[in-house]
C-alpha cells in the first residue's frame, strides 16, 4: 500500500470520528445508532486497512462489511424521513443482511451474488437518491444533497468490492485497490458535508 | 556551530534512545489525559508544562536505570543489541548516573508540586525499576503485571493532581493502562521468542504456549476496551466521545477475535498496532472533550 493511500485511509477515519462525534447530535435515537454503525465500520474498516494493507480484504467478512455501511446509512435516512416505510424497509435489511451472510457460507454462489446485488443496490439507491430528492423539494437545505453524492460514490465502491469478493469482478483487483481509498474519502467527506446542512 | 550540531548529534544518537520515546511519549500522554480529565483549569500552563516535565523526567529516569541493569540482556538479543549500552557507545556507569539523576529530578519535582501526584510517581518508577525490572523479569513470566502497574501509575498521578485524591475514575483508567501492557509487550514476546529464550527470559509463550498467549492478549485487550470506556463514562465525557470509544472498542474486539480463531503473526501485529492507536485515541479524546 502506497504512503497516499494510507494518507487517505487516515483521513477517512478521521472525518468519519468526526461525524460520530459531532456531526449526528440531536437527531432522533434511531437515525444515531443507524449512522454510528454505518461510520463506525467506515473508521473500523480505514483504521484496519491502514494497519494491514489491502490483505484485509481478503476476509469473509468484508462482504458483509461493505454492505452494512450503505444500509445502515439508508435505514438511519428511512427512519427520519421516510418513516412510513420503515418497519417494511428495516426488516428488509436486516433479512437482507441475514441471507447474505448465509449464502456467503453456505448457499450457492450464483445466488450469493444475486442478493447482495439487490440489498447493495436498495440501499445504494435509497442512500444517492432521497437526500436529493429532499433537497430538491426543499425538504431540507440544498446542501444535504451532498449526502446523495457520497451515497453515490460510496455505492460505486461497495459494488466493485462486493463484486471483485463474489468472483465476477467489474474492474481488475489492482484497480479497485488503487481506488478505493480515494472513493472512502470522497464518500466520506461528502457525507460529512451533506449531514452538516442537517 | 559545526561542533556544536556534532554534540547535539552525539546527544541524540548516545542518550536520547535510553529513554524509549515512543513509550515514554505514550505514557507521558496518559498522565496529561489523567490531569486534564479532572475538568481543572487546563489553561493553567505552568501546571501543565510542570506535569509534562516531571513525568518526562520521572519515566525517561526509569527507563534508563532499566537499560542500565538489563545492558547484559539487551546484548544477546537481536532487538536491543544496538542500543547504546551494548553498543558501548556509553558506559554503564555513565547511564546509571544519567539515569538516577532524572529519576530523582522527576519524582523531586513532583513531590514539590504535591505529596501525592509524587508520590504515586515514585510508586510507578518503584514498581518499574525494583520490582519489575530488577526482582522478577528474570524470574517468572507474570513480571508483566508489575511493568503494568507502573505503566498505569502516570495517567493516575494526573488525575490524582488534578482532583486532590485517587478516585474510582483514576483507578479505572490505571487498570485500563494496566491490562493494555500485555498486548504490547506479549505481542513483542511472541514476535521475538527466540531472543527472548536466548536472553533467558521467561515470557508467556515460553510458559503457556502461543495459544494461552493470544487468548491471554485478545481478553486483556477486549478488558482494556471496557475499563477504557467505563472511565470515559466515569469522567462524564460528551455522548459523541462515548460513541467513538464504543466504535474503536468493536474494532478491537473484531482483532482480539480474529486472532484468537484464525491466528496469525500479521492479524496479531495489527491487534498490537491497534491497541496503542486505540489507547492514544482515547486520551487525545479526554483531552479534546475537555478543552
Amino acid at each position: 500500500m502506497k504512503p497516499l493511500h494510507r494518507i487517505f485511509l487516515l483521513l477517512t477515519a478521521l472525518l468519519a470520528s468526526y461525524q460520530v462525534v459531532q456531526g449526528i447530535d440531536g437527531l432522533e435515537r434511531m437515525a444515531i445508532a443507524c449512522y454510528t454503525i454505518a461510520f463506525g465500520m467506515l473508521i473500523v474498516a480505514s483504521l484496519l486497512m491502514m494497519i494491514l494493507g489491502f490483505e484485509v480484504l481478503d476476509s469473509p467478512l468484508v462482504v458483509i462489511s461493505s454492505t452494512l455501511i450503505p444500509a445502515s446509512l439508508a435505514l438511519g435516512l428511512v427512519s427520519e424521513y421516510l418513516d412510513v416505510i420503515l418497519i417494511p424497509y428495516g426488516i428488509f435489511i436486516v433479512a437482507g443482511m441475514l441471507v447474505i451472510l448465509i449464502t456467503r457460507l453456505a448457499g450457492p454462489q450464483k445466488l450469493a451474488v444475486i442478493v447482495l446485488a439487490v440489498v447493495h443496490g436498495v440501499a445504494g439507491l435509497a442512500i444517492f437518491a432521497l437526500p436529493i430528492i429532499l433537497a430538491l423539494r426543499g425538504d431540507t437545505k440544498g446542501g444535504f444533497a451532498w449526502v446523495g453524492i457520497g451515497g453515490g460514490l460510496i455505492g460505486i465502491g461497495g459494488l466493485l468490492l462486493s463484486f471483485l469478493k463474489g468472483g465476477r469482478p467489474i474492474l481488475p483487483r489492482e484497480t479497485i485497490l488503487t481506488v478505493l481509498p480515494s472513493l472512502l474519502l470522497l464518500s466520506t467527506a461528502a457525507f460529512v458535508a451533506g449531514f452538516a446542512y442537517l | 556551530m559545526p561542533n556544536l550540531q556534532t554534540s547535539i548529534s552525539n546527544l541524540k544518537s548516545k542518550y536520547w534512545p535510553l529513554t524509549k520515546p515512543l513509550q515514554t511519549g505514550l505514557l507521558l500522554a496518559t498522565g496529561l489525559a489523567g490531569y486534564m480529565s479532572a475538568r481543572c483549569p487546563v489553561f493553567n500552563m505552568g501546571t501543565v508544562l510542570s506535569v509534562a516535565g516531571s513525568l518526562f523526567l520521572a519515566i525517561s529516569g526509569s527507563t534508563t536505570v532499566n537499560m542500565w541493569y538489563d545492558r547484559d540482556i539487551d546484548a544477546r538479543m537481536n532487538r536491543t543489541c544496538w542500543r547504546p549500552l551494548p553498543t558501548r557507545k556509553i558506559t554503564p556507569r555513565e547511564a546509571l548516573i544519567l539515569g538516577l539523576a532524572l529519576s530523582a529530578l522527576g519524582v523531586g519535582w513532583a513531590l514539590a508540586m504535591d505529596w501525592l501526584y509524587g508520590l504515586i510517581v515514585f510508586a510507578g518508577l518503584y514498581f518499574d525499576v525494583a520490582i519489575y525490572t530488577i526482582w522478577l523479569k528474570r524470574r517468572s513470566a507474570w513480571s508483566i503485571v508489575c511493568g503494568g502497574i507502573s505503566g498505569g501509575m502516570p495517567v493516575l498521578a494526573g488525575r490524582a493532581l488534578g482532583v486532590g485524591y485517587i478516585d474510582w475514575v483514576g483507578a479505572t483508567l490505571a487498570l485500563a493502562i494496566l491490562l493494555w501492557i500485555p498486548t504490547h509487550i506479549l505481542t513483542f514476546a511472541m514476535k521475538y521468542h527466540a531472543d527472548y529464550q536466548k536472553a533467558n527470559i521467561p515470557t508467556f509463550p515460553s510458559h503457556y504456549g502461543f495459544r494461552a498467549t493470544r487468548l491471554t492478549i485478545a481478553i486483556s485487550s477486549v478488558l482494556a476496551a471496557i475499563a477504557m470506556a467505563a472511565a470515559a463514562y466515569g469522567i462524564g465525557m460528551a455522548w459523541g466521545y462515548l460513541r467513538l470509544i464504543g466504535v474503536l472498542s468493536v474494532g478491537m474486539l473484531s482483532l482480539a477475535i480474529a486472532i484468537s480463531v484464525r491466528p496469525s503473526e500479521r492479524v496479531n501485529f495489527g491487534l498490537f498496532k491497534y491497541a496503542s492507536l486505540f489507547m492514544l485515541s482515547a486520551m487525545l479524546m479526554i483531552v479534546l472533550d475537555v478543552l
